[in-house]
């Protein structure tokens, strides 16, 4: 009681038919199976399924075949095993049972697979959140571990080396004077044009030189520098720890019994930290520079009228406002570079991405508390 | 100084690295802890290290809870698969390292230092290397100095993670040897993780054998390898042939053959798989009695031992034999020929249902 029903599934050159007899089905693919033309699905499988309790093969029609013969049987073992079916392999080629055998004899290696992309939204938002809220944890507990630190630090107890602290300071000050330079004399130059353009127009370019001074010591001073800073330092801190945990020298101090939070981040930070406002102070002084070089140069102000208006404009308050963002900015960027450092993953690809997401969160977050702390002193009125 | 492990149980998200593990290292001992990777292993040293935490169980050293104390207090000597040398230190410097650092009471003074970097390093044997950078030494020469640093510390326990597995093959033998010498000298209690039968088998007093965050056996090379405990302790030890045979009340059936199996005398007509190293794999042209007919496949006659692979006649399973060299000149077997197969000492598992 045979009853034929060949089924055409892949177009080109292989080709599968079934053959159901009681509750046997017997496949039979023929002509040349090759990975080029496709393999064909099993949903033609599935649904023949019903009250099949074997599948076997016939492959007398075979002419050739490669991986995707072998991929559709694997496939086509795991469903049947999902459905209580059993598989009879005898009528396979010799080379295909071997292969399959081999295949299953050595088990599959964990994490080779690439994961599902496809997943449900709701799975998505679940993971997501999750992922926040370990993050957030991981992030609470380094700070927490760093503020246990710093008081080690102040109490005289934390063990780290001096010299590593003054490279730090040079590191993260006199090394970055250059690049400060540039960035914070151009700054006041910008400044300058956006305001020169704009104050023209009521024939008060005198202005210009408020506008400098008022917004390099404020705001822009202690941003650009963090800008840079985040970048430069920030990143080599996350780069630094990073490798450091790739190599296992991290584990290495902490057998050794060092407290890694005393002897790699503390300096760190408060070489970052302490320079900061240093350089935002020098910063600052740039960019009026900056400034006064478009203002006299192009706007015909005198260099003594430009000169007492800055000292006008200025106050102490404004300075300060913007050393203690700059500290501000300092100790987040610190923060967030080693704290990527330290939680980085544990393959070199992890040191970039580590270094990347560094530079990122600090930047973001400096920002961030930049519009907390303007609008504190709105309400304060400073 | 004596580890003992008690029930650790350690997770990494879903992941059990750990499940359950109980261990007990005797002091002075060399001990291996060998498995696959994921098996296990490096998480153990970790947590016995002090860098890794277990979710349950303890850690006793010489008798006394060392559960929550800290790498720092465990003093211990650490010795890293990728050596985690320092980079920016000459090779002096990270040895002294240790020393260097200690707080300003405990701390020896410059001469003492010197000399006890001096002879570590004449110990490791690289006594010419003491004012190169790390990048500039070669593998083997890295490795030594990193257990030159971590003996610095006078540690009461050493532990080693896979401290030959970024080495080439003879580089490897020649450390692992030394590493034997070494440890007869110094006598601290030391473990070490490896994922080489050979290594473990070859240097280690006892061998721990692990799968799957458990421990399948632990014992002395000659135990885990002749005596293996568990179907994956045979398997993961050495090549092995697996007959799928039927025990019956103390009778094991392989094929048309039939072997003593007293260990299983209650057991009644049960599928099992017998076990048989390639060496114990007994060869011959003319049957007597019962034996397995089979047809050679291969010979590879390379090195002091001939292996022949052989396929069953009587069913599709593949026999792997060794012979010795004067046994296989005596039988002059070629691919093709029909030879007659009797496994000894052969060891049979039950099929778990």
């Amino acid at each position: 009681m045979a009853k034929p029903a060949p089924i055409q599934e892949a177009a080109t050159s292989g080709t599968l038919s079934f053959q159901e007899s009681d509750s046997t089905l017997v496949l039979r693919p023929s002509g040349r199976w090759s990975v080029e033309s496709g393999i064909p699905s099993l949903s033609e499988v599935d649904r023949r399924l019903g009250g099949i309790r074997r599948i076997a093969f016939d492959t007398s029609s075979l002419e050739s075949w490669d991986s995707s013969l072998l991929t559709f049987v694997t496939k086509l073992v795991e469903l049947a095993r999902a459905q209580g079916v059993d598989v009879d392999r005898s009528g396979l080629p010799s080379g295909v049972r071997r292969l399959i055998d081999l295949a299953e004899a050595v088990p599959e290696r964990k994490d080779a697979r690439r994961k599902d992309i496809d997943r449900p939204l709701i799975e998505d938002v679940g993971v997501a959140t999750i992922k926040t809220v370990e993050e957030t944890r991981s992030t609470l507990a380094f700070l927490g571990e760093l503020v246990l630190a710093f008081g080690r630090f102040f109490t005289f107890r934390a063990r780290y080396r001096a010299a590593d602290l003054w490279l730090f300071v040079q590191e993260a000050g006199a090394k970055a004077l250059p690049i400060v330079t540039l960035i914070s004399f151009l700054s006041g130059v910008i400044l300058s044009f956006v305001g020169a353009v704009q104050l023209r127009m009521f024939g008060g370019q005198i202005y210009v030189a408020d506008l400098v001074a008022i917004g390099m010591t404020r705001e822009m001073g202690a941003l650009m520098t963090a800008v840079i800073m985040a970048g430069r330092t920030g990143a080599a801190f996350a780069a630094q720890l990073g490798t450091m945990k790739v190599t296992q020298e991290i584990d290495a101090f902490k057998a050794m019994g060092f407290e890694p939070m005393d002897f790699l981040v503390l300096p760190r930070v408060i070489a970052l930290t302490a320079m900061m406002p240093l350089l935002t102070l020098y910063a600052n002084l740039v960019g009026m520079l900056g400034g006064a070089l478009i203002g006299i140069g192009m706007l015909d102000i005198t260099p003594a009228a430009y000169y007492v208006e800055t000292t006008k404009a200025i106050t102490v308050t404004y300075v300060l406002l913007g050393l203690f963002k700059s500290l501000v900015y300092g100790a987040i960027i610190a923060f967030f570079g080693c704290l990527r450092g330290m939680t980085c993953g544990n393959s070199a690809s992890a040191v970039g991405d580590a270094t990347t997401s560094a530079v990122v969160s600090s930047i973001v977050v400096c920002v961030v508390a930049n519009g907390i702390m303007a609008v504190l002193s709105y309400v304060l009125n400073i | 100084m004596s580890i003992e492990a008690r029930n650790i149980t350690k997770t990494f998200g879903d992941f059990k690295a750990l499940d359950g593990v109980t261990l007990e290292v005797p002091t002075g001992e060399l001990v291996a802890l060998l498995g696959p990777s994921g098996s296990g292993k490096t998480t153990l040293l970790r947590v016995i290290a002090g860098l890794e935490f277990p979710e349950s169980g303890e850690i006793f050293f010489h008798g006394e809870n060392a559960t929550d104390r800290s790498a720092r207090e465990r003093r211990i000597g650490f010795v890293f698969q990728h050596y985690a040398l320092f980079r920016h230190m000459t090779v002096f410097e990270n040895v002294a390292f240790g020393l260097r650092v200690r707080p300003r009471q405990l701390r020896p003074d410059e001469r003492t230092i010197r000399k006890k970097v001096g002879n570590l390093l004449k110990l490791v044997q690289v006594d010419f290397l003491a004012d190169h950078l790390p990048s500039q030494l070669s593998g083997g020469q890295r490795q030594r100095i990193a257990l030159a640093r971590a003996l610095a510390v006078e540690p009461q326990i050493l532990l080693l993670d896979e401290p030959f597995g970024a080495l080439d093959a003879r580089v490897r033998q020649e450390l692992r040897r030394w590493l034997r010498r070494l440890h007869d000298e110094i006598h601290v209690t030391s473990v070490f993780v490896t994922h080489d039968q050979e290594e473990a088998l070859e240097v280690a007093d006892r061998v721990v054998v692990m799968n799957e965050g458990r421990i399948e056996q632990f014992g002395t090379p000659d135990q885990v390898y002749n005596h293996p405990a568990t179907p994956f302790v045979y398997h993961f030890l050495g090549n092995v042939n697996l007959f799928h045979s039927r025990v019956h009340a103390g009778r094991v059936h392989i094929g048309e053959i039939e072997i003593e199996a007293p260990e299983h005398l209650g057991t009644h007509d049960a599928p099992a798989l017998a076990y048989v190293r390639p060496h114990d794999i007994e060869l011959d042209r003319v049957r007597d009695g019962a034996m397995i007919e089979a047809v050679v496949r291969d010979v590879r006659a390379v090195g002091s031992l001939v292996r022949l692979e052989l396929d069953r006649v009587d069913g599709d399973e593949i026999i792997e034999a060794e012979l010795t060299r004067e046994r296989y000149i005596e039988l002059d077997l070629r691919a093709g020929e029909h030879v007659f197969v009797k496994p000894r000492n052969l060891r049979v598992f039950l099929k778990e249902a």
